[in-house]
């Protein structure tokens, strides 16, 4: 800005910009170059890295990348983790949505109430919530015992509930519900039912009117919420490991289990760069079918 | 840029003689009434009122009598402490108009203040308005979009086009003596008709208008034989009658091809012989007949020959 | 008002109680005089109890408040200064700084810190992990937080309020003072009540980072879940569920004063 405190005015930009800047690229940037290039180095004796510069020589390597590619179990566990991603969005939108209708189409002095209380939950301790499950899944507990008397009534064998692909599932809707309903409820709250209206005044018939004029203008909201979903589950880690058996790892407990438990750290960093890739990926396809969904439906 | 908050690529900005285009906002003399009124939603409205003088680091003392004044007459002293989120839109106005003339600025700006409000407290706030500026004594620069608004409270009014400032008088030099086609069609409506100056004389001009004859205009400086320009003349200068009204020297005849009627004015659309059309006002004055004339009849139209005004671009 | 059909309470309302349901369990069961989770036995407080007279647990609730006020408090205080920065000038960059650890799997962020910390900080300052590396990873991704919360608190306001304040002669640091801050002070407190929470509740990141000695109240009740389950877990669990109500109360207590004075 030309003319008056010039001075003044450049000081205070970076007065009030720079602290924050400075903390996030050293905390955060920094970090992550660091993992890039770790993706490229040997692992150390003892595990973690090894030097980069040895003898005065780098020491770069893709053997990481080709390691990655070379088992296909990686990819299995990749796409894995993408299945269950994808059955926790489909599943949050199923369970959210009659919810985040119901509060939508409530009186205004009702919906800020019911709003937390669906959201309450997300309050307590993450950990907390897993735990519910393995109470409530556990072998002695009455749901188990209630499925298998009656699996045992059809002659089928019983199953546990608990430390399974089922039980992993369950974990992950039940933490991951809160954000799909609060997008989906903002985003149905601003519907003008004036549409509704005018459709039924043209003829159609309920279902008709939700399927061409809610649903349609619904979809910013589930594409929100679908990604506040599905890209923290790609990346879970907790709820395999407490809820499910030894068979159903995630990305995100290949990546721990190579930081702390084999402590192949090279490899760790190239599955985090592959996840973060995948993150990208998903976010940029979000982002490309809400614009596109906009354009039409607008 | 008068307030301080865009920049000019060049020039100055003269207050009294002073440029003050490098002085920042906050020390310039002069203070901005702005659209949305501004009010500081977390103070009251004495606190609103008394921000300037507390800028200005006057005493205590000096600030509570100043407020009470301001408020005062501005007709809002019983609710120095209501907050402005508590107010009407009428009673914001009134405070931010307060606030900005507390401290007596050199000059104070109007940026549309006037545009949130519904007609009939509109004008009730240009009454006060005006009565304000009259009391207080300072230059008020008002922006308006508003034409009658303008009219009404000016005794000034610049005409910008594109940046550029077309003309720069009193009203009724603006209405009735516009410089150019921009300012005539702009301000009003207006009659236009594309002439050529056949004869120039120190007390009236003969303008030729291709198709319909010739027309006597009022006398204009530095004008000549053969120039091309534009006559314009407003509709209620414009006479309508029956055929054979022969009264006033500038007359053609015409047919009504439409009419507008608004209440207290009917204005009818005359076409000419070559099809021009002419705007004509006419009052509704006379009871009970609200039309005189009806699609189709047979008119003249006909204006004095010192009305109007040639215009060369 | 449009009636709702009755399967739409149906399924509304076993939404909520599929929310809800597991979470009054174990709340139940944190009074179950069984060592099992498995059935109802008797009322006990012989859990809360235990709990008080846990050492670990005090020194990882003790350890979990510390990281949490300083965190937040710092968080605060770089996300405003964000959220401020980006508003008044503009910028393009910082968004994209603050935003992307929030937006990203923890997992990915707790690792890149676990490297960072140990290939810069170890070798070079001679720090292990510890108490100081959790903070400076919750910090990171609170400021994202603040930073939003402040700028959609900014982006409602009247912007010509700022101009007022100048035009009437208050310069850039008196309008900041008396006019910017008093009107973002409710969503800066909000910023700092929601890092606070963020930071009391963080697993993944805090997993990662805290190194051997540092334990948090997440961090405890997830070993304790691995190696010995025991009702211990849901009387903490059920007080850090009291704990974070009580927070939310407050928070919109204090929201709703800052509404009711000045109507923003």
């Amino acid at each position: 800005m030309r003319g008056y405190s010039c001075v003044n005015r450049r000081l205070g930009r970076w007065v009030v910009s720079l602290p924050p800047t400075l903390f996030l690229l050293l905390f955060f940037v920094a970090p992550s170059l660091i993992m890039v290039v770790a993706s490229f180095r040997f692992p150390g004796e003892y595990g973690g890295l090894a030097p980069l510069v040895e003898h005065g020589r780098w020491k770069l390597t893709l053997e990481t990348y080709r390691f990655f590619f070379s088992d296909f179990i990686y990819a299995e566990i990749f796409i894995k983790s993408f299945g269950v991603a994808l059955a926790t969005t489909l599943i949050c939108i199923l369970m959210a949505y009659p919810l985040a209708w119901l509060i939508a189409r409530s009186p205004k002095k009702h919906q800020d109430v019911m709003v937390l209380l669906a959201v309450l939950p997300f309050a307590s301790n993450f950990l907390i919530r897993v735990y519910a499950w393995m109470i409530i899944l556990g072998p002695q507990a009455a749901v188990a015992r209630a499925v298998n008397s009656l699996l045992a009534a059809f002659g089928f064998e019983p199953v546990t509930l608990l430390f399974s692909p089922f039980a992993v599932l369950v974990g992950m809707v039940y933490v991951h519900l809160p954000f799909m309903i609060l997008p989906l409820y903002t985003n149905l709250a601003k519907h003008d039912p004036a549409l509704l209206d005018a459709a039924q005044d043209l003829g159609a018939n309920a279902w008709r009117r939700f399927w061409k004029v809610t649903w349609p203008l619904s979809l910013p909201g589930i594409y929100s919420g679908s990604v506040l979903v599905f890209i923290p589950v790609l990346g879970m880690f907790a709820i395999p490991d407490i809820l499910g058996g030894t068979g159903d790892i995630l990305i995100g407990n290949l990546i721990k289990e190579q930081f702390l438990g084999t402590r192949d750290w090279p490899f760790g960093a190239t599955l985090s760069l592959m996840l973060t890739l995948a993150v990208l990926v998903c976010a940029g396809l979000a982002a490309w079918l809400a614009r596109r969904g906009v354009g039409r439906h607008a | 840029m008068i307030a301080g908050f865009e920049l000019p690529d060049a020039g100055q900005i003269l207050l009294d003689g002073n440029n003050i285009a490098d002085i920042p906002p906050e020390k310039r003399p002069l203070h901005t009434v702005f659209q949305s009124y501004a009010l500081f939603p977390h103070l009251t409205v004495a606190e609103n009122v008394a921000f300037p003088l507390k800028m200005a680091r006057r005493d205590k003392p000096t600030i509570k009598a100043k407020v009470h004044e301001a408020l005062d007459s501005v007709h809002l002293s019983d609710r120095a402490h209501a907050y402005p989120h508590e107010l009407s839109g009428g009673q914001k106005q009134r405070v931010a108009l307060a606030r900005s003339l507390v401290n007596r600025p050199r000059l104070l700006l109007l940026d549309e203040p006037l545009a949130a409000l519904d007609a009939k407290l509109r004008e009730e706030m240009q009454h006060e308005l005006i009565d304000l500026q009259r009391e207080v004594g300072i230059t008020f620069i008002f922006v308006t979009h508003a034409q009658d608004e303008a009219l009404a409270l000016s005794h000034r009014i610049a005409v910008m086009n594109q940046g550029h400032i077309e003309q720069f008088d009193e009203p009724s030099k603006i209405y009735g003596f516009p410089r150019n086609r921009f300012v005539a069609d702009f301000i009003g409506n207006t009659n236009m008709l594309e002439i050529e100056v056949a004869e120039a004389t120190p007390t009236h001009l003969r303008l030729a208008v291709p198709g319909l004859g010739e027309i006597m205009a009022p006398a204009q400086e530095e004008t000549r034989a053969g120039q091309k320009g534009w006559f314009t003349v407003r509709p209620e200068q414009v006479r309508i009658g029956p055929a054979q009204d022969r009264e006033l020297k500038n007359h053609f005849c015409g047919k009504v091809r439409s009419f507008i009627y608004v209440g207290n004015v009917t204005t009818y659309t005359v076409e000419l012989a070559d099809g021009t059309p002419i705007d004509a006002l006419l009052s509704n004055s006379a009871p009970g007949r609200a039309r005189f004339f009806e699609v189709g009849d047979e008119v003249a139209v006909s204006w004095r020959h010192d009305a109007g005004v040639f215009l060369r671009e | 008002m449009r009636k709702n059909p009755v399967w739409l309470w149906a399924a509304a309302l076993a939404a909520y109680a599929f929310l809800y349901l597991p979470l009054l369990i174990v709340v139940l069961y944190s009074f179950n005089d069984s060592r099992l989770n498995a059935e109802w036995v008797g009322f006990t407080l012989h859990w809360y109890t235990e709990l008080i007279n846990d050492t670990n647990m005090l020194v990882a609730a003790r350890n979990s408040l510390l990281i949490a006020v300083a965190a937040s408090l710092a968080a605060t205080v770089l996300g405003t200064l964000a959220g401020l920065a980006i508003y008044r000038y503009k910028l393009r960059i910082l968004p994209i700084l603050a935003v992307t650890p929030v937006a990203m799997p923890e997992i990915l962020l707790g690792v890149s810190l676990l490297l960072f910390f140990n290939l810069v900080f170890r070798p070079w300052l001679g720090l292990e992990l510890g108490m100081w590396s959790v903070i400076v990873a919750h910090i990171t991704f609170c400021i994202g937080f603040v930073t939003i919360v402040v700028r959609v608190s900014l982006l409602g306001m009247d912007e010509s309020i700022f101009e007022a304040a100048r035009d009437l002669g208050a310069t850039p640091w008196q309008t900041f003072r008396l006019v910017t801050f008093p009107l973002i002070l409710p969503a800066v407190m909000a910023g700092a009540l929601m890092s606070f929470a963020l930071s009391l509740d963080d697993f993944v990141i805090t997993f990662f980072t805290a190194g051997v000695g540092v334990s948090t109240l997440p961090l405890q009740i997830y070993s304790m879940i691995k190696i010995a389950v025991t009702p211990e877990v849901n009387a903490v669990s059920t007080l850090l569920m009291l704990l974070t109500l009580g927070m939310i109360v407050l928070a919109s207590r204090i929201h709703g004063k800052a509404i009711q004075s000045t109507g923003v």
